[in-house]
């Protein structure tokens, strides 16, 4: 409502009285801060791209050599490839999850078992969020260890030992089990995130369906996906975007390894940069990785701006 | 619709449904539970205490004495409180001098970081300034460019500047980069803000900064409320840059001493315990500290 009425009046918020040229002021801490701290080091990131730096000494001028060499380099199209993975670990998958939870804990939960029940449960699918990264990286790196980690010893346990593995150290599975962490970690944020969202949905919708005869299923897949549909997609690019960046848990749990199984590009530069100082390449990686993040980051704020209220130009 | 079933697409249907109640709020309020009811409920409870299972784990094996450990392994229930673990690891790191570490760094952080945000958002969202889109646009790239773009230079430029490994350089970079989104946030807050009362200022014969000082300030206070508390947590999480610039034990953070660790400790489970609870116990003072502000703020973000 709002919004159609602000957009209709688009001179309402106009101060007449004074030019804003005097509000320019305000805006020199964020911008000299923001030159120094972004501006000025990615354009530095981006020259280190074109060199060959080995972090003494004056950096070499070679043009594209360490692009044409990253499209020959398999390591860097494995840290690519798994980050397709982890964008399914940190968005799709508990994106999906998310939906489901919150809707069983708004539809089942809260009406027959109290809202204190269900905002219970909410704080409990919420608190991996809490925690540093690294934590959660020592915690997990515990309970994958072979010998006396926790998952191992559960299974012997049980009599299942057949399905003991070593979770961090077996390049097949390595990855799973760090997928396993980011989605325990992710779940939180999408639970709360929707069910905020559903609260905001108009309760005669759900009604009027129920007087149709459509069972939960069918409300679920035809109301609430389609009410969500702004969340959904804004929870979508936020974490897609926040996968791709992704580093702590690699560097904490796997280092990228075994091999490459679990490299991605952001650990790839970090470990071009610092482990075998190649600067200049770990620069075209961290240049590459960011014009990516861009691309789409730039989507979720055209989308963004389209939907804020009180913003239009 | 027949008296039967309103959850036929439910596998264990309800037969018979309470009578509709005239009131609007019917969905919120108590209805009968229901079979189904409770399989969802047995259910979620399942999984939501499958998800702080390792919580549990951490807590109880951080007090097991380690021969205890290895006897009996990490899911029996400790006969004994045993300290040692937890002593042994915080003296090891140094803990309380991280945990100072960390307050100060965050702490400066989320304040720095919300009066830039103020500033500048006070340009674009009351000032209206020419191209202010654009200018978020630009901000927000602080917020969205992966920090490994910015920090081989960034590790340059604090050397050549005498701030590497200091908690200074940490903490003016990672102020300008939380700023971005703290511009965002509050630049679409100020842009609905009242426009009556900012006029009454100025006809009173206000000042720019008087207006900020007095009236925007004041009024926007549990924006940037959230706003501080989430730019104290994030620098709190922060990983990347401080494990960069901060190489020196005596400047690293709560998460950096601990993601340090892998590696050692890992001939001793229940140091490796020890250590998660000591990072999850400052996690969980502010969670409980400032839960409503967090899960007001996780949506303020979304959905924004």
């Amino acid at each position: 409502m709002t919004l159609l009425s602000r957009r209709a009046n688009p001179k309402r918020r106009r101060q007449p009285m004074e030019p804003t040229g005097g509000y320019w002021a305000y805006l020199i801490p964020g911008a000299i801060g923001f030159a120094a701290v972004v501006l000025i080091p990615f354009g530095m990131n981006v020259y280190l791209s074109l060199t060959r730096f080995r972090g003494v000494g004056t950096p070499q001028f070679i043009g594209l050599d360490n692009y044409t060499r990253l499209i020959g380099d398999p390591t860097f199209w494995a840290s690519f490839g798994n980050s397709l993975i982890f964008i399914i670990a940190m968005a799709i998958a508990p994106t999906a999850f998310g939906v489901l939870v919150a809707a069983l804990l708004f539809d089942f939960i809260a009406p027959r078992f109290g809202t204190r029940m269900s905002s219970v449960m909410r704080a409990m699918f919420y608190l991996p969020q809490i925690l540093p990264i690294a934590v959660a990286g020592v915690l997990w790196k515990w309970m994958y260890q072979p010998e006396y980690g926790v998952l191992n010893s559960i299974f012997d346990a049980v009599g299942l030992g057949a399905l003991k593995q070593n979770w961090l150290g077996d390049s097949d599975v390595a990855i799973w089990s760090v997928v396993n962490v980011l989605i325990w970690l992710q779940i939180g944020y999408t639970v709360v995130v929707f069910m905020a969202g559903l609260s905001r949905v108009d309760p005669a919708l759900y009604e009027a369906a129920e007087l149709d005869g459509a069972g939960w299923i069918t409300r679920f897949r035809v109301i609430t996906l389609n009410q969500l549909r702004p969340e959904i997609a804004v929870v979508i690019i936020t974490t897609s975007v926040a996968a791709l960046k992704v580093f702590a848990p690699i560097f904490v749990l796997t280092k990228g390894g075994p091999g490459t199984s679990t490299i991605v590009p952001a650990y790839f530069s970090f470990y071009n940069f610092f482990t075998t100082t190649q600067v200049g390449y770990g620069a075209a990686v961290a240049t590459v990785l960011a014009l990516l993040v861009t691309v789409i980051a730039v989507g979720l704020l055209l989308f963004q701006t389209r939907n804020s209220e009180g913003f239009e130009k | 619709m027949t008296s039967t079933s309103v959850e036929l697409g439910t596998p264990t249907a309800v037969p018979a449904h309470q009578p509709r109640s005239p009131k609007p709020a019917r969905r919120r309020s108590r209805a009968r539970r229901g079979v189904s009811g409770w399989v969802v409920l047995i259910v979620m409870l399942v999984i939501a205490i499958l998800m702080l299972f390792p919580f549990w784990l951490a807590l109880s094996n951080a007090f097991k004495p380690s021969a205890e450990y290895i006897q009996t392994g990490p899911l029996s229930v400790p006969s004994t409180l045993d300290f040692t673990a937890l002593i042994q690891f915080w003296q090891g790191v140094n803990f309380n001098q991280k945990l100072l570490n960390s307050v100060i760094i965050s702490g400066s952080v989320a304040l720095i970081a919300a009066a830039i945000s103020l500033l500048s958002a006070y340009a674009i969202g009351v000032g209206r300034i020419k191209g202010r889109v654009w200018i978020l646009a630009i901000f927000m790239l602080a917020f969205t460019i992966p920090q490994e773009a910015l920090v081989y230079p960034l590790f340059i430029l604090t050397r050549d500047a005498g701030l590497y490994d200091t908690q200074l350089g940490v903490i003016i970079i990672l102020s300008v980069l939380q700023s971005a989104f703290g511009t965002y946030m509050l630049s679409s807050v100020l842009g609905s803000f009242p426009v009556e009362v900012l006029e009454a200022a100025r006809i009173d014969g206000a000042s720019r900064m008087q207006i900020l000082l007095r009236i925007v300030l004041p009024l926007t206070r549990p924006t940037l409320a959230v706003l501080v508390t989430f730019f104290f947590i994030w620098t709190w999480n922060d990983f990347f840059l401080p494990l960069v610039l901060l190489p020196s034990a005596a400047n690293q953070t709560v998460s950096v001493s601990l993601g340090a660790l892998s590696g050692q400790y890992t001939s001793d489970p229940t140091a490796l315990a020890a250590a998660s609870l000591a990072g999850i116990l400052p996690a969980f003072i502010f969670f409980i500290l400032f839960q409503r502000t967090l899960m007001r703020g996780v949506n303020l973000g979304a959905v924004k």
